[in-house]
């Protein structure tokens, strides 16, 4: 159940990518260039989206564990640290760069635009990169 | 108006996206982590990874079908910006524990100041990157 709950979700949630216009780059660097001609779309993207989960999430937090899992894996790290910043703000730069995030890098891909997959495939190795070289973050 | 209606009504689809991984699995809808968490050796623990994501793409590709008007744009960088791009973004996602979908969207409801900080930080930095190559 779990497995088929993913996919709709999914599903539903590349909907609501797509429609808000979030899959287009140009949307997302006309958000982002506050300071030429603005375009507010994003807004009310995440408005709605983060006014929809204040009040889902205050809800779902009376339950007592999902309805098809054993608990919530609500996230336990409160650290505001440097990885946050500096993860950050390298996914900040490669967001203003490309106007794309992980979410519509996958949508994108039923394109077929042979950038849109090399993106992809960039986010990738990004990721495959940060797994091999974690270690260098922790402390000793 | 479309520029308020189609993006609000994107936003709740996301936001009952979300709500449903939480409510129904008691996952956390971070993008960046639902594929950065399935880049290792997959157990069936993993399978719902694939289920999300197999989902997501599957989206896309009915709208696609049925609207392809919803997909007439361009990529207009390079394909070395792509890379760097893609490259910083993958890292970056990574090491700050999330995008905007899982600090933004599933972050910020929750009132963690952590998401609040990232998303504060990755918006602030976007915003400047966009000026900087537009001067």
């Amino acid at each position: 159940m779990n497995i088929l709950f993913s996919f709709i979700s999914g599903f539903i949630f590349s909907l609501g990518l797509v429609i808000a216009g979030m899959t287009n780059p140009d949307k997302i660097i006309g958000f982002l260039n506050i300071f030429g001609e603005w375009d507010y779309a994003l807004a009310f993207v995440m408005g709605g989206a983060v006014i929809f989960n204040v009040l889902s999430f205050k809800f779902i937090k009376r339950q007592n564990s999902p309805l098809f899992g054993t608990k919530f894996e609500w996230p336990t790290n409160n650290d505001i640290d440097k990885k946050l910043i500096i993860g950050s703000s390298l996914f900040g730069i490669g967001w203003g760069i490309a106007g794309i995030c992980p979410g519509p890098g996958v949508a994108n891909l039923i394109t077929l635009n042979p950038k849109a997959i090399v993106f992809v495939i960039s986010l990738l190795l990004g990721m495959y990169i940060f797994k091999k070289t974690e270690h260098l973050w922790i402390k000793k | 108006m479309e520029n308020v209606q189609n993006p609000l009504i994107g936003g709740i689809i996301i936001g009952v996206a979300s709500t449903m991984m939480l409510a129904f699995n008691g996952k956390i809808t971070g993008i960046s982590g639902i594929i950065g968490g399935a880049l290792k050796k997959i157990t069936k623990d993993d399978y719902w990874r694939i289920a999300f994501i197999l989902g997501l793409i599957f989206g896309a590709f009915v709208l696609y079908v049925i609207s392809p008007h919803l997909f007439q744009y361009e990529f207009k960088n390079s394909y070395l910006e792509m890379i760097m791009a893609g490259v910083l973004v993958g890292y970056g996602t990574r090491l700050g524990s999330g995008c905007t979908s899982g600090h933004g969207v599933c972050g910020l409801p929750r009132f963690s100041a952590r998401s609040l900080t990232a998303t504060l930080t990755f918006m602030a930095v976007a915003v400047i990157t966009v000026f900087i190559r537009n001067i």
